[in-house]
């Protein structure tokens, strides 16, 4: 792990927004209606775009002449940052609707966060981000409401995908010293927030969050779950087998 | 095209003198260049043929979101994988657009879907080929968007509101579509050996399909002629095929490549090239179902439609139990 604080904290987010934007863009065609299509695309392209801002600000504090798609592409999957939520399997599409909107309701109050910052260049990213990451909130919160309160099978699918996901929620606000370096104050109300505003959902949703208190974590130290290896192999396999080509 | 093989009423072309006076008028406003409006009188030929051809249109939109979309996880760079997602994006929004100019000759969305589905309706034969390497989305946006622009272009003018609209709209986002493939290929080809050799064997492969696009040559059937009458058509196939080549040949020779055709030559006389014979018995096996992706794109679209059944279910209920409580508060 670097001794530079923001350049960690930087990849964590670029690497979020890039594994997340990866699985959500593999639906492209496959989804169940065609303005799902649209919608996801949509959700794809700002989280990737997000990427862009964030891995290219690393590699600049990185000062070792990394580019963006260097990080994104020739990294193996032990030096990623990624929390290990966004890294799970697209799974049915409530367990796709599932992990965004148990990442949106994290990813919104730490853009807040963020946008507030002194470090302008932090600040910035955030502030065109949250933008994008409201829409989203708002997108995944009313699907997992009328999803939940829907049918029968609605209903068990969207539980079955919270029961498999909420271990992994966790990790997203349990704050290390990269967390608190930049966060300073702000730390404790992203965890505040999201516990409040993800049982007020679920509640509505008729969901319930499952019992257990166990939460896995690794990914912000590089610790992931067996989902990883394969997304990163398909994502690079390109600047892997053609070093130093451009595309 | 998009729609290769739209069939008409296989009747030949009424003379304004063979017509009843309301047909008489409706043919008269089309040769003024007046559009028809969906509430607007109209033959059934005319609105069978539409819907056909526009659901068509939109099912190659649908279906042609599966090979580039294929190639979204693997986008070599994050620039290149932004502009892939968003030009897939705009097929899904373009398949959205035809389906509504569709619906409103009263046809719905589900029926086309289930018309898809079943293998009733048909799709562009050139989204039955594979694409088998990074190359393919520069050849695909290259050569099938080309083909695409050189067909929609005059489908602006089409005699039907809806759809001359709704291919204003769309004919911008292609011509962004056909530049960012010739961008991907012309990194190829300055690129590696490798990427060169890519970019020619996508070349070879997409040519003959990309050809074949345009529809079987217009000798062959009547029902252009009628589709001409209308000004749902007007150009012919081969007149778009041969202005195509055109304008594809010069910048194949800039990238560097080679057009696989040995019988391609620059025909002075007629200011344009000759070109060899088309595989036609390959074009209608595709058509017919025997493309080497057909069983597969049906087989990816029927599964997300009935993977996604219980997702639309689940919102219909949910909103059926929102009006029952809002009845129920009242």
């Amino acid at each position: 792990m670097s001794d530079n604080p923001t350049y960690e904290f930087a990849l964590r987010m670029g690497d979020n927004s890039l594994v997340l934007g990866q699985s959500v863009s593999a639906w492209c065609g496959h989804a169940p209606i065609l303005e799902e299509d649209i919608a996801l695309a949509n959700v794809a392209l700002d989280l990737i775009g997000q990427t862009r801002m964030w891995l290219g600000l690393a590699g600049e504090l990185e000062g070792k002449g990394r580019s963006a798609d260097d990080l994104a592409f020739l990294r193996d999957a032990r030096g990623f940052r990624n929390c290990l939520l966004v890294e799970q399997p697209n799974g049915d599409f409530g367990q796709t609707l599932m992990r965004q909107f148990l990442f949106d309701a994290w990813h919104h109050p730490m853009l807040k966060v963020l946008a507030d910052t002194d470090d302008a260049r932090i600040a910035e990213i955030a502030e065109k981000s949250v933008k994008e990451v409201s829409y989203h909130l708002d997108r995944s919160t009313d699907l997992i409401i009328r999803l939940g309160d829907g049918s029968d099978e609605s209903h068990g699918r969207m539980q079955t995908a919270l029961d498999g996901l909420w271990c992994y929620t966790g990790e997203l606000y349990a704050a290390d010293a990269i967390d608190e370096a930049v966060l300073t104050g702000g730390v404790r109300k992203i965890e505040e927030q999201y516990k409040d505003y993800t049982s007020k959902v679920i509640d509505e949703a008729t969901l319930t969050i499952p019992e257990t208190t166990f939460m896995h974590k690794g990914g912000k130290a590089g610790l992931h779950t067996e989902a990883l290896g394969p997304l990163l192999a398909d994502m690079q396999i390109l600047q892997r087998s053609h070093p130093g080509a451009q595309w | 095209m998009y729609a290769q093989e739209v069939k008409s009423t296989g009747k030949g072309v009424k003379s304004l003198d063979e017509m009843e006076p309301i047909e008489r008028a409706f043919q008269e406003k089309v040769n003024a260049g007046i559009k028809i409006e969906p509430k607007d009188w109209m033959p059934e030929g005319y609105r069978k043929t539409l819907i056909r051809q526009i659901s068509q249109h939109a099912h190659s939109e649908i279906v042609g979101q599966l090979p580039e979309g294929a190639w979204i996880t693997r986008a070599p760079t994050l620039e290149r994988k932004a502009i892939l997602i968003a030009k897939v994006q705009d097929e899904a929004g373009h398949g959205l657009y035809l389906y509504c100019a569709a619906e409103t000759l009263g046809v719905s969305r589900d029926q086309m879907t289930e018309q898809l589905l079943s293998g009733k309706a048909k799709y562009s034969s050139i989204f039955n080929y594979p694409t088998l390497t990074w190359a393919d989305i520069g050849a695909i946006g290259w050569l099938v968007d080309g083909a695409a622009i050189m067909n929609q272009v005059p489908l602006q003018r089409c005699s039907f509101g809806p759809y001359s609209r709704a291919m204003i709209r769309v004919c911008k986002e292609e011509s962004f579509h056909q530049r960012q493939g010739y961008d991907i290929m012309m990194k190829l080809c300055n690129g590696t050996q490798a990427q060169q050799e890519m970019a020619q064997d996508a070349l070879n492969r997409w040519w003959q399909p990309s050809l074949m696009m345009f529809g079987p040559s217009d000798a062959q059937s009547v029902h252009s002629a009628q589709s001409m009458a209308w000004k749902i058509k007007q150009d012919t196939n081969d007149e778009l095929r041969q202005k195509f080549v055109d304008q594809t040949v010069p910048q194949a020779k800039y990238l560097g490549l080679c057009v696989p055709d040995p019988d391609l030559k620059w025909n002075e006389e007629k200011g344009g090239y000759d070109f060899g014979e088309i595989d036609w018995e390959e074009f209608f096996e595709v058509v017919a179902g025997n493309g080497p992706c057909n069983a597969d794109r049906m087989a990816a679209r029927r599964k997300a439609w009935s993977d996604g059944a219980w997702f639309r279910d689940g919102l219909m209920a949910h909103a059926h139990k929102k009006q029952t409580r809002n009845v129920a508060a009242e």
